[in-house]
């Protein structure tokens, strides 16, 4: 080798480092994220630092200041019109920070918040020896039932990891819908969907049923990224990028210089409909399709209550704000190829979600289902494929999260000796014992079925609206009959809680500290303030129907 | 600004339906006080509506109109015309008679919990009822209608599955599953109905854009509203599905004997003679006005559906053993008349079946209270537990008799006015149909007449012995409907003036005009 070839290969090293470029992060723009994984970081840190009396409250101290200062950050960005006029792709082109992004960060910061509350609630179970517990296991490594279980709970030891852990979760979720490019699209979805598979795992009760729910989340949602994993890396042979821009313009044959690296593949249709499809398999398992929803019944009885309704609620926000994001802005070339797709996965999912819950006996996976048939009534409002369509989706999932957090707050308080009572004939004229506690699961439960004057009516009935205008009339009348069906199961515990006879060893309602109760009330207010007067929010949601690209 | 007097008839309910629920579990009798003066203040607003009604104005009088929901096309409109003047004056005027005749229906028993308040949940959920069927009534936005339509099967249930006659109460189990099983059918029956109306209602605002009644009706009449035929066919199949499942109409009538067996006799009063006009005035406001050619368009099937009620529901009546059930499937027929009388599509039918509806009212209203004292008497819903009452309690067998023969339609009393106007009507545009929906008449006597034998007349039997005859309250209830049943009867005058400008206006929706009556020329 002569010295002049190393010398240029020397040469050639130093001029491609000089090349790349220092990112440009723009870290303002990215405040809401960045708040909220700090947070989490410090949150680790309390773990490590922060002697074991003080670590609840620290926690929960830093949970709740992190995600309302970055829900402030949020506010302070579509305020400054970051939501409209000055939307754009921040951080290289990997964030987008557009009206979508923004709203739907707002409702997963809100439903967090909330969610944390009674993540932080400690007055439900009894004490024991003398420390109050909240719903997470003493010590989620010790193997259930053994000694250093019982030397755990006597000791009062708490799993105050679950506050990073959410927070991590959220940092995912604020990341999901924003992402404008494949590899942020993955690496959003590992960070959400790890701490959850965890925080499914640590529950006080029941702890075998909670391992059990998280192994299964985890491999069926490790499959779930496998596919879309393979899915990003077709595409990225398909287009040459893994931007959303670039693979949108490549779809709609508006790119004709061909990477010389991919001259085999780029362009290859089939590349682009196998990838397509399996990024889609990953996404709408994340929301719970059907056929991708078998681990959604499972997951929600077996995880401890608190995280059921955190990940209800927030997930799906995310996800389906990564669904219409890529269908949207990188996909819509291609939306006479997914639309039949989605109509039959929107048909199957309501009608599935609706008639399979209809044989459910735990509240839990009865709510389970009926997140299901929700999923389908959003995809419609995501088949319309108009700004409305989009308008429509974002109020829904904001109505739909507070009601469903809302309602898995009241199963927290539903209690018999071994914890949660959540056998539905447990809750047999629950109405007759407290009547607050069941009306106000009433309300959530007429919200869910879609009764007017609850938000849930307000935004089926949006979804719908964008649905027939978008030329989905069909997909109406299947979402119309499956409302039928779902209302049949939600009125089955209303009867059940009102008009049965209550049994002599029935379950107690615990009666919450404020934290559950500030869950529940919100949870109320907004499912009846969104049913009544839903106009500002809306408006809200039409403003921030328009994607960045 | 004026004020707002539609608003207020029906805001003065529901804020009456919130205090009567909020006073305390030991203060009942103030929370029965408080829903009684609720009603009777509504009365007062429903009569000053009444007064302040100028038949011969606007259509659409007393009109408010606020913006509420720009995204969907919504807005709180409100306003009158003759027909739901007349029914919000019925509502008003029935809610006293209701509360007063279910005094006692709701008061608690010892093995109840102190937490549980019957009574406060009972006269709170009839104020809720009566404030959103008044608003239906008012309602000139089809949204704001349908909302109501929908959220008023809400506090119904409740009432339906939460109450049922005081012998049955105290644990019997049987009882309280036919209860329960009774208002989930009437729920869903009513929700799917609705439902399948929620995608017409979707379907009318992507073809109209709109959902207020008068801009509908000005984009009808300016050309620029131009339904294809098959969507305005579908849409006003959709309306008129749920319509016909409230009204209730052959073959979805099954839910009504149900609701009205389980239910107490003032509930089962709510039901049949108020929330169920809504489904009948719905046709005539929004399926005859949205959908004129659709509607004539399908007026043969819904004739012949309607008369089937009518025959069916008669001979059902004649074979029930349950009185309760027996005044269900009665209503079932009346409400088939009502419905022949909209679809005749002439001045007279739809006059006669707005009235009908009115008179309807009122005659069941006082049937089935005083057959509802009569059953708390005995603890026994069935005909056969019953005999020779006149002899014992002969105010109560009277009353209960002016109540039957009302609705046997006999003149002298109301209902007879306006089914003799809604036979004129049919038969003047279908003589053959006329002539069938006779039979429900005769029939209507023999159920009534052979009701009131078995029951009234005959030798005293052992259980009936000792009844008492009807108390101070009762006679309060059951004298006043009897006063007015006489009073329209005779001069039905009052009525039809304010009901005719409005059916005119909807015959002129329809494009449809009277039959002229065809004189054979005598050679």
């Amino acid at each position: 080798m002569s010295a002049a070839s190393v010398h240029s290969l020397w040469t050639m090293g130093a001029d491609s480092t000089a090349k790349i470029p220092t990112p440009h992060i723009e870290y303002a723009q990215l405040s809401p994220v960045l708040i909220v994984l700090g947070a989490a970081c410090l949150g680790v840190l309390v773990e490590a630092f922060v002697p074991r009396k003080g670590r609840y409250y620290a926690q929960v101290f830093l949970a709740v200041v992190a995600l309302v200062a970055s829900f402030a950050a949020i506010v302070a960005l579509a305020a400054g019109g970051y939501g409209s006029t000055k939307a754009h792709i921040a951080a290289m082109g990997a964030v987008a920070v557009d009206g979508p992004a923004l709203f739907l960060q707002g409702t997963i910061l809100l439903a967090s918040l909330v969610s944390i509350f009674t993540f932080a609630e400690r007055r439900l179970d009894p004490e024991a020896h003398g420390n109050r517990v909240d719903s997470f296991a003493a010590q989620a490594a010790s193997v259930p039932g053994s000694e250093s279980e019982q030397s755990a709970v006597k000791a009062g030891f708490t799993t105050t990891e679950v506050f990073p852990l959410a927070l991590f979760a959220v940092g995912g979720m604020l990341v999901f819908p924003a992402a404008n490019d494949l590899l942020t699209l993955f690496i959003a979805l590992e960070v959400f969907s790890l701490p959850l598979y965890l925080l499914c795992a640590v529950a006080r009760r029941k702890r075998l049923m909670s391992q059990e729910a998280a192994v299964k989340y985890f491999l069926l949602g490790a499959f779930s990224s496998a596919f879309l994993l393979f899915g990003i890396a077709l595409l990225y042979g398909y287009a040459g990028s893994v931007s959303y821009a670039k693979i949108a313009a490549v779809v709609e044959g508006s790119v004709s210089t061909i990477d010389p690296a991919l001259a085999d593949t780029m362009g290859n249709d089939a590349l682009l409909l196998i990838g397509a499809a399996m990024i889609l398999a990953g996404l709408l398992f994340k929301v719970g399709a059907v056929p991708f929803h078998m681990w959604t019944p499972d997951v929600y009885q077996g995880a401890p209550t608190p995280v059921t309704g955190f990940m209800a609620a927030a997930t799906k926000v995310a996800a389906f704000g990564a669904l219409l994001r890529l269908l949207y802005v990188v996909l819509p070339g291609l939306r006479w190829d997914w639309r039949p797709v989605m109509w039959a996965v929107a048909i199957v999912t309501m009608l599935g979600g609706a008639i399979v819950a209809i044989t459910q006996t735990d509240i839990k996976r009865l709510l389970a289902y009926s997140s299901i048939a929700h999923a389908g009534f959003i995809l419609a409002g995501v088949i319309a494929t108009t700004p409305d369509g989009v308008s429509a989706v974002l109020f829904y999932l904001g109505g739909y999260s507070f009601v469903t957090i809302g309602a898995f707050a009241v199963v927290t308080l539903v209690r018999d000796a071994g914890g949660e009572a959540t056998h539905l004939s447990k809750w047999a004229g629950l109405g007759r014992r407290s009547p607050l506690v069941a009306a106000v699961f009433a309300i959530f439960l007429l919200a869910f079925a879609g009764i007017p004057l609850t938000s849930g009516f307000a935004g089926k009935f949006a979804v719908f609206k964008a649905a027939a205008e978008g030329g989905a009339g069909p997909l109406v009348v299947v979402g119309v009959l499956s409302s039928a069906v779902a209302a049949f199961f939600y009125i089955r515990v209303i009867v059940l809680m009102f008009f049965s006879e209550p049994k002599a060893d029935g379950p107690t309602v615990a009666v919450p500290s404020p934290l559950t109760m500030t869950t529940i009330g919100v949870g109320v207010a907004v499912t009846l303030v969104l049913g009544v007067a839903p106009q500002y929010f809306l408006d809200l949601a039409n403003q921030a129907s328009v994607f960045v690209r | 600004m004026s004020f707002p007097l539609l608003t207020a008839t029906a805001a003065l309910p529901a804020v009456g339906a919130i205090a009567t629920a909020a006073v305390p579990a030991a203060r009942r009798t103030a929370a029965k006080w408080l829903a009684l003066l609720v009603s009777l203040g509504t009365l007062v607003l429903g009569a000053i509506q009444l007064v302040r009604f100028e038949p011969g104005g606007a259509r659409y009088q007393l009109t408010e109109s606020h913006a509420w929901i720009a995204d969907f096309g919504v807005r709180y409109e409100l306003g009158v015309d003759g027909i739901g003047v007349a029914l919000i004056a019925l509502t008003a005027l029935l809610m006293p008679f209701v509360i007063l005749a279910g005094w006692h229906d709701a008061d608690p028993l010892e093995t109840h919990n102190s937490r549980w308040r019957p009574t406060q949940g009972f006269f709170a959920l009839i104020l809720a009822v009566e404030a959103m069927v008044i608003l239906s009534f008012e309602a000139t936005d089809v949204f704001l209608f349908y909302i109501l339509f929908e959220a008023m099967l809400i506090p119904m249930y409740f009432l339906i599955g939460g109450f049922g006659d005081r012998a049955h109460a105290g644990g019997d189990e049987a009882a309280a599953t036919q209860r329960s099983y009774a208002a989930v059918k009437f729920l869903l029956y009513n929700l799917v109905g609705g439902l399948i109306m929620l995608a017409a209602v979707i379907g009318l605002y992507v073809v109209a854009g709109t959902f207020s009644l008068s801009e509908i009706a000005a984009a009808r009449a300016n050309g620029s509203l131009d339904m294809a035929t098959n969507t305005e066919r579908l849409l006003f199949l959709g309306f008129f599905f749920a319509f016909a499942v409230k009204a209730p109409l052959w073959p979805l009538h099954t839910w009504l004997p149900n609701a009205m067996g389980e239910a107490t006799a003032p509930v089962a009063v709510l039901i049949t003679a108020v929330v169920d006009k809504v489904g009948t005035f719905a046709m005539l406001r929004f399926c005859l006005q949205l959908f004129p050619e659709a509607s004539k368009w399908a007026t043969p099937v819904i004739l012949v559906l309607a008369l089937i009620s009518i025959v069916y529901g008669a001979l059902l009546a004649v074979g029930q053993r349950d009185i309760k059930r027996l005044i269900a499937y009665a209503s079932i027929s009346h409400f088939g008349f009502i419905i022949l009388g909209i679809f005749a599509m002439t001045t007279q039918g739809q006059s006669g079946a707005t009235l009908y509806m009115v008179n309807h009212g009122i005659s069941t209203a006082a049937l089935m209270l005083v057959a509802g004292f009569l059953i708390s008497r005995r603890g026994s819903r069935l005909i056969s537990d019953y005999g020779g009452v006149q002899k014992v309690a002969p105010v109560l067998a009277g009353t209960f008799l002016i109540g039957g023969l009302a609705t046997l339609s006999l003149p002298g009393l109301a209902p007879f006015v306006s089914e003799f106007l809604v036979l004129v009507g049919v038969f003047s545009a279908y003589p053959v149909v006329g002539i069938i929906a006779t039979v429900g008449i005769v029939l209507a006597a023999l159920y009534v007449l052979v009701l009131y034998q078995r029951t009234m007349t005959g030798p005293v039997k052992e259980s009936v012995r000792g009844m008492p005859d009807l108390k101070v309250r009762e006679l309060a209830v059951v004298v006043p409907l009897i006063a007015l049943l006489v009073f329209l009867g005779v001069y039905p005058k009052p009525l039809t003036e304010i009901i005719n400008p409005a059916v005119q206006h909807t015959m002129s929706d329809v494009q449809k005009h009277d039959p002229k009556p065809q004189v054979e020329a005598v050679k």
